[in-house]
């Protein structure tokens, strides 16, 4: 099949992009979303024009690494798809493609379609754990957690931190992604004992890294690759508004 | 202040908002009455309305909370204006519903109806000069139902009031989740609520004009 | 050559403990004395560094991908083996290392493995209160499946993503330490050279992925937990930013490599569809405790799978393992998947699959059972084919997966340069010539957890009085010319082909020649052809852009440059074992019936190779093995 792809390029933080006409005739509709800007960087390489760079690694959908628009949409047109789990038989022959990173004031861009998402580091830096040292543990079976809440903390727990719920949202909210650890850590009885502190410090992090407010326009939960629920917003709002009830 | 907490104040306002307009839209309901029991009936309940000392506070704190909504709203759509990201090609409404993303212009309609409506009836009855009605209360009800006589009034009511039901569908679930309710079970039921709340208020003030148009067309 | 395991003495129950009683200690106001380079963010590298961090140590810790939550135990689906016996099924910590050491066909360390197994008790308890969701029963309690290679159910699992699961553990261990300041993270550094100083390890010498800037970083000890090197077949399970740089060029620096061949061969990945692919897709092996394989009885048959009646379906695992049947270990069922597909019995377009059913498990459990167990397995399956494995037998082959070699290490994980320490997958380690499913996770997080920081305390304690390791060292200059070289020469190089094309053939040599099957001729074969298709690389390869600026081919370059010197060495450690164990498989040294014949006479050691430079044939030095408590077996699941 044919494509016409246009796809972002910017030399480095400080220099203005565009988008860029590429074509591609010939690939195959079973290569990955990746593979085919594999192929096309294959074909820059050999006329000395530099690759388009973007970000990946496992290739999978578990890392969280990939993760670019694809025509104005978040990891592209299958919902709860990580970019390189899309393959291009979703696309129509001779179709054309836009193809931009993920944008937000806290995403700066550093080149082509690569981002820099570490303020999600961050944020987890700022609470997104247990405290518990290596050797203090106590035997696992000591504290029986019911299958519900296991599952559903393994629910809230399964964010593969890919950014594409602050691309999606028009605010730059990070309120999905910061609002998963908080009740993943809230559902379980290991992360109860430092609920208060971490929600505080977990938002606090989360504006200073200038991410919008959510409006709960829920726009999030249906690009996110994990299916991460709404929901997980609405226990941060209680564990906020408790932690901030309770603070002496 | 905090995003969660700037939240939590347009939660609050917002809620208060709603309290009031199931208060405001049973005060209305007076209107449907024969014509000359509503006359007095309406009057004699917003002659009460002016005179309580409770309800002066009460609409103090509406007042505040008309103001608060708004300044926040615009605080926060312009911190989300400068943090969320704009796309050559955008296609990311497909996730989410336009009335959820475009709360801020919908609010906009209602405050410029807010600013006409409060020109209309709360001013001319503060500080205007209203006839009197047998009972001596001011007539505030022969001012409505001549403005509602004219027709361009009764559309741009009608249009505020869409706007209005959709700004509540998704203020009133909104703030239910600001507020922190994540049991899905009650998330479930909240949203139907509200989905019947929002209908209930929007259709019920947008008949009263259409009614009282074409009660007096005829 | 220095190859003293340091196998500490007494009865094998008792070597750890005795281990942790005599081994040396650095008092807590020291440790903020001392300074720990960790290489790698898996849950080897996370782990180590958390701990360190935990105890007091500087730490700087070092990941190439965007951040340290990225590193590839992410993509771990099956599970965490512990000794719990929370089944009541006969498990034990000894059953364990038995098993084990069974299915690493008898090629490991007994101590290493019997330590292994003993602290897998912990990592659980450590792992729940980091808050990790592992399955649970309706009770509360802690559940658990069965896997490859065992008759015991002892593997943990989260879903199918319990590798993420207990990453993210590690990583917010690790976060936690980097907020508190005893820990500095580096997110997109690689690591490009080892610096030694007087035979210590004392430095390395590392490229900002994002600037190009090449920075130099001391420290008393090193560590590498940079896992495996099997992306070298390019067409593998792993992430495409796996490498094996670090562990190459420290083994260049001196450290010997072990058992490098050694690479395990996974026998449930998604079959390769077409030259463009970049990487084979894992299906995690817990599918077999409720899939069945087969292939059609038919040669070259070419009804759809449903179409074919049961009674000319060959389910050739329960056939030839009717013990075991489709939980066979990793090496038997991709070596009997292999020889089918040779055979003409293989499906799909390219007829290189086999069928892995799940009708009768559907039929028994119920969709919603199926769904609750592998539901991510079966929605990544439709994403990635497009097919529905609820209505349709999935097709699956084998893939390159996990490196049993690497690095040598003694019983303290450090290798032969002092100070120089390597965990998790970089190391060769306890998983012998096959490493049983569900161990690695195992082994990266008892390495970094419960392991390392007790035996580089004891290295530690030596250091208190050594002072800052200043970056102006000659030994610093020197490891930064040539790492500056290397790369200036790399982008001047201006040929026909892209670093991909030169790794696509070096894995395609190495898969057709030293992968499922190895002869002596075929070795020797790719020996000359991977020195021929090295030097045309440095000739002819392409690199766009420059130095001092992001540029992944760049990266990806140097990479291939060192898989190109891996990928010889695996070939002449596979050619001098001249036997059949685990995953190396000598077409010469098999039963009449095809199975592997081990020769515990001659090959019962360890293979640890010395580099003698570039285009020099390595040196080989042997580590005898010594079984006091198991007497080696040959391997059987019939």
């Amino acid at each position: 099949m044919k494509l016409h792809l246009k796809i972002w390029r910017q030399k480095d933080k400080n220099t203005q992009g565009k988008l860029v006409d590429y074509w591609l005739e010939d690939v195959n509709p079973h290569m990955s979303f990746l593979e085919m800007l594999d192929t096309l960087n294959e074909k820059l390489v050999l006329s000395d024009e530099m690759p388009v760079e973007f970000d990946h690694d496992c290739r999978e959908g578990i890392c969280g690494q990939c993760g670019v628009m694809i025509n104005g949409l978040a990891h592209g047109p299958l919902k709860n798809t990580t970019t390189c789990q899309l393959h291009l038989r979703e696309f129509k022959d001779g179709e054309t493609i836009v193809i931009e990173p993920f944008r937000s004031k806290a995403f700066p861009v550093k080149k082509d379609l690569k981002v820099d998402r570490a303020a999600f580091d961050r944020i987890i830096a700022s609470g997104g754990f247990v405290s518990v040292n290596t050797g203090q543990a106590p035997e696992a079976n000591s504290i029986p957690i019911n299958h519900e809440t296991a599952e559903s903390a393994f629910d809230s727990a399964a964010c593969i931190g890919c950014g594409a719920c602050v691309a999606t949202c028009k605010n730059g909210s990070a309120a999905l992604f910061t609002s998963a650890k908080i009740s993943h850590m809230a559902k379980l009885p290991q992360g109860k004992e430092e609920r208060e502190h971490r929600v505080l410090n977990m938002v606090h992090q989360m504006d200073n890294e200038d991410f919008g407010h959510c409006s709960n326009t829920e726009a999030c939960e249906v690009e996110c690759p994990q299916s991460i629920s709404v929901l997980n917003i609405a226990q941060m709002n209680y564990e906020y508004n408790r932690a901030k009830v309770l603070k002496k | 202040m905090q995003s969660l907490t700037r939240k939590i104040l347009m939660c609050l306002t917002g809620l208060f908002l709603c309290f009031f307009l199931i208060i405001h839209l049973l005060g209305n309901l007076q209107l449907f009455l024969p014509a000359k029991t509503a006359q007095l009936q309406f009057n004699a309940y917003s002659h009460f309305l002016s005179g309580n000392l409770f309800i002066k506070m009460v609409s103090y704190v509406l007042y505040a909370s008309i103001i608060l909504h708004a300044l926040y709203a615009l605080v926060i759509t312009m911190k989300n204006k400068q943090s969320g990201g704009s796309y050559k090609t955008d296609n990311r409404g497909r996730a989410s519903k336009w009335y959820s993303r475009n709360m801020g212009m919908l609010g906009t309609v209602l405050l410029v109806f807010l600013i006409i409506h409060f020109k209309n009836f709360w001013y001319e009855y503060k500080f205007g000069v209203l006839p009197m009605d047998a009972n001596g209360n001011k007539d505030l009800y022969t001012l409505v139902v001549t403005t509602y006589q004219e027709g361009w009034y009764v559309v741009i009511y009608v249009i505020a009031m869409i706007a209005l039901g959709y700004h509540l569908l998704h203020g009133f679930f909104s703030a239910i989740r600001t507020l922190g309710v994540f049991h899905p079970k009650f998330v479930r039921w909240i949203r139907y609520f509200g989905i019947g709340y929002s209908l209930m208020i929007s259709l019920g003030f947008a008949i009263i004009p259409v009614y009282v148009y074409f009660l007096n067309a005829k | 050559m220095n190859m003293d395991a340091k196998i500490p003495g007494g009865p094998l129950e008792e070597k750890w403990s005795n281990y942790k009683k005599n081994a040396k200690l650095v008092n807590p106001a020291n440790r903020k004395k001392i300074d720990v380079i960790v290489v790698g963010t898996g849950l080897a590298g996370s782990s180590i560094a958390a701990s360190l961090g935990e105890m007091g140590y500087n730490v700087k810790s070092f990941c190439f991908q965007d951040s340290a939550r990225r590193a590839h135990s992410v993509a771990a689906q099956g599970g965490v083996n512990a000794a719990k016996n929370y089944k009541n099924d006969g498990d034990s910590v000894y059953r364990m290392f038995v098993d084990t050491l069974k299915g690493g066909d008898f090629r490991a360390r007994e101590a290493n493995v019997y330590r292994m197994a003993e602290c897998s008790l912990n990592l659980i308890d450590q792992a729940v209160a980091q808050g990790v969701p592992f399955g649970r029963e309706y009770g509360g309690y802690l559940n658990n499946r069965s896997f490859g290679g065992v008759q015991v159910s002892r593997t943990f699992y989260a879903r199918g993503q319990t590798g993420q699961q207990l990453l993210i553990g590690a990583y917010q261990a690790l976060m936690r330490q980097v907020h508190k300041k005893t820990v500095q993270l580096f997110t997109r550094h690689e690591m490009l050279d080892l610096v030694v100083i007087d035979g210590k390890a004392r430095g390395i010498i590392v490229r900002n992925l994002d600037t190009g800037e090449i920075e130099r970083h001391a420290a008393h000890a090193v560590v590498l937990a940079t896992g495996g090197f099997g992306k070298i077949y390019y067409l593998s399970t792993l992430a495409m930013g796996c490498n094996g740089s670090a562990i190459w060029r420290a083994h260049k620096k001196g450290a010997l490599m072990a058992s490098p061949s050694w690479t395990q061969i996974h026998p449930t990945s998604l079959p390769q569809s077409g030259d463009y692919q970049s990487k084979l897709t894992l299906m995690s092996e817990s599918l077999r405790n409720d899939g069945r394989i087969w292939v059609p009885l038919r040669e070259n048959e070419q009804r759809e799978a449903n179409a074919i009646p049961e009674e000319e379906r060959d389910y050739y695992l329960e056939r030839r393992y009717p013990a075991f049947g489709n939980l066979a270990p990793r090496d038997i069922s991709s070596r009997a998947a292999k020889e089918r597909i040779d055979a003409g019995f293989g499906v799909g377009a390219l007829k290189n699959a086999v069928y892995l059913d799940f009708s009768k498990a559907i039929r028994e459990q119920g969709v919603a059972k199926i769904k609750e167990k592998y539901g991510n397995l079966f929605d990544m399956y439709r994403k990635i084919t497009g097919i529905d494995a609820y209505k349709e037998p999935m097709m699956i082959s084998p893939a390159a997966h996990f490196s049993m070699g690497g690095l040598w290490v003694d019983y303290e994980l450090m290798t032969t340069i002092p100070g120089l320490f390597a965990l998790g997958e970089a190391n060769f380690a306890d998983h012998g010539a096959n490493r049983l499913g569900a161990n690695s996770l195992l082994q990266a997080s008892v390495d970094g957890y419960f392991i390392a920081p007790y035996t580089m305390a004891n290295y530690l304690s030596g250091e208190i009085h050594t002072g800052k390791i200043p970056t102006d060292h000659p030994a610093f200059d020197e490891a930064e010319k040539q790492v500056k070289e290397q790369l200036e020469r790399f982008v001047h190089s201006k040929g026909t082909k892209t670093v991909d094309q030169y790794h696509k053939t070096l894995g395609k040599l190495l898969y057709d020649y030293c992968g499922l099957s190895r002869n002596e001729s075929g070795l020797q074969f790719a020996i000359a052809e991977i020195r021929k298709l090295r030097n045309e690389f440095y000739e002819n390869v392409h690199i766009p852009g420059t130095v001092d600026t992001m540029n992944a081919e760049l990266e990806k370059a140097g990479r291939v440059a060192d898989y190109l010197e891996i990928g010889e060495l695996m070939c002449y450690d596979a050619l001098t074992r001249k036997e059949s164990c685990g995953a190396h498989f000598r077409e010469e040294y098999q039963t009449p019936d095809g199975e592997a014949m081990r020769n515990d006479a001659d090959f019962q050691f360890i293979s640890a190779w010395e580099w003698r430079g570039k285009d020099n044939e390595p040196t080989l030095h042997k580590e005898p093995l010594v079984f006091e408590n198991v007497k080696p077996i040959v391997r059987s699941y019939k």
